[in-house]
């Protein structure tokens, strides 16, 4: 504020410049702002965003092994191959059995801990760190602390140590696919990673619902508890459940971090559609044809059921999914 | 299970008794022990020797081997110093350059007329279909042809363009009350001068909140810079740490102690940054 009161006192010169200038000036010299403030990050968006979107969809209908300019056109046989001749569909159901499990573990997960802080009338903001603080640690750095400290199958695995009070017998959580349990690790570390992450979003929602509301559903006799959550506190909260459920599906379908190291690419199992591109497009076979291929249907599968879960959970109702 | 507490905890809304509370707390602090678990056994295990993370006989407290860290740095057989350091370079640019090019192009789509400004902004909100993770195999194509592999460039640039950043300063800016800049205005000032003079100090909150989310992001990017970083001069500090779970020559206590170094600096940040934080994930709903 102080600012603009000096500069009016120093300049008033300038003031009347402006005044005195046409209005058409003033047009053109907004088209001229408008590219000088947005130029840098549209080009920018061209070369890095919609380049390499478009390149990737030409790339796809040719056959690109080993080479980025290629010349031979092939149609869709990129797409019938990592279709039917690669692990790519199989990913996509790993895919589906991980979004089954971490999204509403997570959502549920968020939103009990989101009420229970909102609760709490002292060491509030001490809580709320404690759940929030995972939010910093990388994938990569909690794979290392669950593969190799808690979910080591050897017996200096925390998890086994616990067991082993109880007199269970050591389990190898990561050394093969059946019994499954390596969900148990991966869906664990995700949660703790995420889950206070999307309590702020819920601890923020719950702090608009209107106190009266409350107040009028005790008048008219809901007894506190389950029937204020699931006749108040649930409807308030759709618009925040429609985007967590939203983001929580989009970085599901996005999942490598964790994978990628706990799993490891050489395993036959659980690979996310990620790590099939990475392998396809990166790996030995260097095919970028079959990757693109691969990249545009991830993509168009996570639109699409983008799109349909917005229709379904009625996107956009809510105001505060901005 | 912590799923169902908190009902338990609600039907004993506000002042419900000595035990109502006490049951709400310890809820609370069980849970907060759970998510503190993962943060001790890295201290733990980073303080041990290898006997200490590996035996059988296993002690809450470490021994406190202090010496780990330098062993960590001065270990020749891997570059961690080096790695920090292409991190920091990495988040502290990416964080700096993002600020600059998106708040830009965001003020310019909320607040200057012209005509065509909503075509534009359908344009940058298209992108926000795809998602950048998707996008790695065009992108390294794209990178590697333009002979970025293995640099700063190839490892900042391509992550500067975010629709997604673009589009929430454009809905800050969208809700910043337009007085301010119309004083300005007609005090002379043009675009440019009320938007550096007027508008970026007077949303610091903000900005440190991107800042802060960008940082995080730019620090914890784990793919990218694993497609990009093909020389081990080039990784970050996540690529190094995954070296490390394939590298049978590193030892445990050397593992850990790398791990506790690398998330000390985002927990400082973190901290020290979180009332920005907070307040601009719930404000914006969504991470960068």
């Amino acid at each position: 504020m102080s600012t603009t009161t000096t500069r009016g006192v120093a300049q008033p010169a300038s003031a009347k410049a402006s005044q005195a200038r046409p209005r058409r000036g003033l047009r053109s010299n907004a088209t001229l702002n408008f590219w000088l403030f947005t130029g840098p990050f549209l080009i920018g968006l061209v070369i890095f965003v919609f380049v390499p979107i478009g390149w990737s969809i030409w790339l796809s209908f040719f056959d690109a092994r080993y080479t980025v300019t290629p010349s031979h056109f092939i149609g869709f046989d990129n797409y019938k191959q990592i279709l039917t001749n690669s692990n790519f569909p199989e990913s996509l159901l790993t895919f589906t059995v991980f979004a089954a499990f971490i999204v509403p573990t997570t959502w549920a997960l968020s939103l009990g801990l989101a009420l229970l802080v909102n609760q709490l009338r002292f060491m509030r903001a001490f809580f709320r760190s404690v759940f929030f603080l995972p939010t910093a640690v990388s994938y990569v750095a909690a794979a290392l602390i669950w593969k190799m400290s808690i979910f080591s199958g050897v017996r200096f695995g925390l998890m086994n140590t616990v067991l082993g009070w109880f007199g269970v017998d050591n389990i190898a959580y990561l050394a093969n696919p059946s019994p499954p349990w390596y969900w148990l690790v991966i869906v664990s570390l995700r949660l703790w990673i995420q889950a206070g992450f999307y309590m702020i979003l819920f601890l923020a929602a719950l702090q608009n619902i209107p106190a009266e509301l409350y107040e009028a559903a005790a008048i008219d006799g809901a007894k506190r508890g389950w029937q204020t959550f699931r006749y108040i506190t649930l409807p308030q909260l759709r618009a925040t459940s429609t985007a967590v459920i939203l983001l929580l599906l989009i970085a599901a379908y996005q999942a490598f971090d964790e994978f990628f190291n706990i799993i490891g690419t050489k395993a036959t199992w659980a690979q996310t559609p990620l790590m099939e591109l990475y392998k396809t497009a990166l790996g030995t076979s260097q095919d970028y044809g079959a990757g693109s291929a691969g990249a545009v249907i991830l993509s168009l599968l996570i639109c699409i059921v983008t799109l349909a879960q917005g229709k379904i959970m009625g996107f956009g109702r809510g105001e505060e999914v901005k | 299970m912590t799923t169902t507490a908190p009902q338990l905890g609600k039907k004993r809304k506000k002042r419900g008794g000595i035990l109502g509370n006490t049951g709400l707390y310890l809820a609370v602090g069980v849970a907060a022990l759970l998510f503190l678990l993962p943060f001790y056994l890295i201290v733990r295990n980073a303080l041990s020797t290898d006997p200490e993370i590996t035996g059988e006989n296993w002690k809450l407290l470490p021994s406190f081997q202090w010496g780990n860290i330098s062993e960590l740095f001065d270990d020749p057989t891997v570059q961690f110093g080096r790695s920090l350091w292409n991190s920091t370079v990495v988040a502290v640019l990416m964080t700096v350059g993002t600020l600059l090019v998106c708040s830009l192009a965001g003020y310019g789509l909320a607040r200057i007329p012209y005509k065509h400004s909503n075509k534009v902004f359908y344009a940058v909100l298209a992108t926000l279909m795809v998602p950048t993770a998707v996008t790695f195999v065009p992108s390294f194509v794209l990178v590697s042809s333009l002979g970025w592999v293995d640099t700063y460039r190839g490892l900042i640039i391509p992550g500067l363009f975010s629709g997604f950043t673009c589009f929430l300063f454009r809905q800050y800016f969208l809700g910043f009350p337009k007085e301010l800049e119309e004083a300005a205005r007609v005090d002379g000032l043009g675009y440019w001068g009320a938007y550096w003079r007027i508008v970026v100090p007077n949303s610091l909150n903000f900005f440190a909140a991107i800042a802060t989310i960008t940082f995080i992001s730019g620090w914890n990017a784990f793919l990218w810079p694993l497609v990009i970083g093909q020389d081990p001069d080039s990784w970050t500090v996540q690529i190094a740490l995954s070296s490390f779970m394939t590298n049978q020559t590193v030892n445990f206590h050397l593992i850990f102690m790398a791990t506790a170094v690398s998330i000390l600096p985002l927990i400082f940040v973190f901290l020290f940054l979180q009332r920005w934080l907070v307040q601009g994930i719930a404000q914006t709903g969504i991470k960068g």
